[in-house]
């Protein structure tokens, strides 16, 4: 029986939302953040290991390989998924691969995949990351493979070599079945991930499954610069801009809800479509 | 031939009566197209959509081109990116604009792939540059900053824009536009996915994308039981309530709630924010609502910096207020 290979693209993302950004470069300083394992690649591993279990009820074999991109401190998140029940980890990490936007993000993870996992039968991706919420990483690294994609699965049932996956989009609730290999992303609310067991974290630093793999073992070249090669570029970044009266209320729940009324009852009752007693009064 | 200033529309029109995105996307391509130069253009793919091409024409759309085959019939992103992609290569557009629903998120990746051009996701807002590009205006990396994109080099230049973003320019059904109609093209690539069954369950919700009052609520409630004090609240005013992320994660409330980057962007008259803090994701999304009232126990936190008026007091007490001054001072 062949190997059924998994491989699940996941990402560290900031656990703050009060973020390091360099203004000059209109970058995130990511070394600076403290970081967690994406929510939404979470619930793609998760689905990855109901796969697996499944199989494994049956006796078939499936290796789960976890693959990310990101600054060396990513590796955290290779270990956590490890001891969830990866296989194997990959982080591509380099400095001429920062700043990548989507484009070259998955032409970066298509070319170790060609490379190093010709054989996938199926990739896993979360449907937006908690950072950036593209979720464009997915469709474009399929289009990189040449394979086919389901967006926003909320079950996954494989069958041979085919998925049959259960959607709903834009009010519409899908069957659709898909050729292998193929890509599937996660929707949102689906796979809840587990927990890791904390013994199991610490088994999982003692393996050498897990590795580091820079620009120049990818067959990138010297020239390769993520920043200029991406099609898009940051011109800056700003504030959402704050509100010009900013009127500030203080005092009792009562006193709070009178005032509001009394200066602003107009306002309330024409968008309810209902008129209120007392506008411009006490009520 | 070559058309390099036109600004293309994808028209997605599979959930029509529900989502306005297209006709969205055509108002702010016609006001981008005043200072470009260029056409405003819609693109249609699928079968017997006629009625389609022409709203698209009575909002603003001066060109449609139409791929009318039965084998077009079900939406598929294989299928309709290798179209779109064939058309652009052949029409050669400036900019290519894809509303984000679910459908224009799966397929404008897989086109700008094909492209090989850049891709904004989830845009709100537009501009165009002194040197005439596009500038994608996207909340960006969960940081408290919007980021402004730009494609410097490749063409057409692409974005995703969220639904509710631009308002829709008023029906003129005498509005005249050219149809160009093309045929299938005979090397179209096998599908690799094939469509079991398809359901159409329109939301019957008024939505809170298009409530004139929106009741969100944070974890500042303090609880799921206290959260369901807004729904009351709501009732009251023919509102509709709405989420941040971590309330719906906590399941106080379903994900069509969610109002934010991953859910929805809202533009109401008045927008009450209770016990929000006001991350990007969020706060990006609500920037568009008339008049904003934040209550906050932190008179610091972003949500309340941004609002018309801030209330600093606890927010399930003050919504306890409103409930009974609405209560007792309503006139039927």
């Amino acid at each position: 029986m062949k190997m059924f290979k998994i491989l699940v693209c996941i990402k560290q993302v900031p656990m703050v939302s009060e973020l390091p950004w360099d203004s000059k470069t209109g970058t995130l300083k990511r070394e600076l953040a403290q970081g967690m394992m994406d929510p939404s690649s979470r619930r793609a591993l998760e689905a990855g290991l109901q796969i697996k279990e499944t199989r494994a009820e049956l006796g078939e074999k499936t290796q789960i390989i976890v693959l990310s991109m990101g600054p060396p401190m990513a590796m955290e998140i290779l270990y956590q998924a490890k001891s969830l029940g990866a296989d194997k980890g990959i982080l591509l990490s380099d400095r001429a691969m920062a700043g990548a936007d989507t484009f070259l993000t998955s032409f970066i993870l298509a070319r170790f995949i060609k490379k190093e996992v010709p054989d996938v039968d199926l990739v896993l991706c979360g449907s937006q990351t908690s950072d950036s919420e593209t979720g464009q990483v997915g469709p474009q690294l399929a289009e990189e493979l040449s394979i086919p994609a389901i967006g926003y699965a909320a079950d996954i049932q494989l069958q041979g070599q085919m998925v049959r996956v259960h959607r709903h989009v834009d009010d519409f609730f899908e069957v659709l079945e898909m050729d292998l290999p193929g890509l599937v992303t996660i929707d949102q609310a689906a796979y809840t991930p587990r927990y890791a067991a904390f013994g199991g974290v610490q088994d999982a630093f003692e393996t050498a499954d897990i590795i580091q793999v820079d620009a120049r073992r990818l067959g990138l070249d010297e020239n390769f610069n993520a920043v200029k090669d991406s099609p898009t570029r940051i011109v800056d970044v700003y504030s959402p801009t704050t509100r010009k009266e900013n009127r500030v209320l203080k005092g009792t729940a009562k006193a709070v809800v009178d005032q509001l009324f009394e200066d602003y009852g107009k306002i309330i009752s024409s968008a309810m479509g209902k008129d209120l007693k007392g506008q411009g009064e006490k009520i | 031939m070559t058309t390099a200033t036109d600004i293309w529309v994808l028209g997605d029109y599979r959930n029509y009566f529900q989502s306005r995105v297209t006709l969205q996307i055509l108002a702010r391509a016609t006001h981008l197209a005043a200072s470009t130069g260029g056409k405003v253009c819609a693109v249609v793919f699928g079968h017997g959509m006629d009625e389609y091409v022409g709203e698209y024409i009575a909002h603003g759309a001066e060109k449609v081109y139409v791929v009318d085959d039965p084998a077009l019939k079900t939406y598929a992103v294989e299928t309709y990116s290798f179209l779109m992609t064939r058309l652009v290569e052949k029409f050669k557009p400036a900019t290519l604009l894809v509303g984000a629903t679910r459908f224009g998120q799966e397929i404008a990746p897989r086109v700008a792939k094909q492209l090989k051009t850049g891709l904004t996701a989830d845009c709100i807002d537009l501009e165009i540059d002194p040197k005439g590009r596009l500038v994608q205006i996207a909340p960006s990396f969960g940081g408290n900053l919007i980021a402004r994109i730009i494609t410097p080099h490749k063409r057409p230049q692409m974005a995703t824009i969220r639904p509710g973003t631009f308002q829709e320019l008023v029906h003129d059904g005498t509005a005249k536009g050219q149809i160009i109609r093309l045929a299938l093209p005979t090397d179209m690539p096998t599908e690799k996915i094939r469509c079991i069954s398809s359901e159409y369950k329109p939301s019957k919700a008024k939505g809170i994308e298009k409530a004139d009052i929106v009741i969100t609520g944070g974890r500042g409630m303090g609880s799921k039981g206290k959260f369901k004090k807004l729904f009351e609240l709501a009732a009251l005013m023919n509102g509709e309530v709405g989420a941040t992320r971590p309330v719906v994660y906590a399941n106080w409330i379903g994900h069509d709630a969610l109002v934010g980057q991953a859910g929805k962007a809202i533009k109401p008259k008045i927008l009450f924010a209770f016990g929000i803090s006001g991350a990007i994701q969020h706060t990006a999304a609500i920037a568009d609502a008339d008049f904003i009232v934040a209550i906050n126990k932190n008179p610091n936190a972003t949500m309340m910096r941004m609002a018309d008026v801030a209330i600093v007091a606890d927010a399930n007490q003050v919504c306890s207020g409103i409930i009974r001054a609405i209560k007792e001072n309503i006139r039927d």
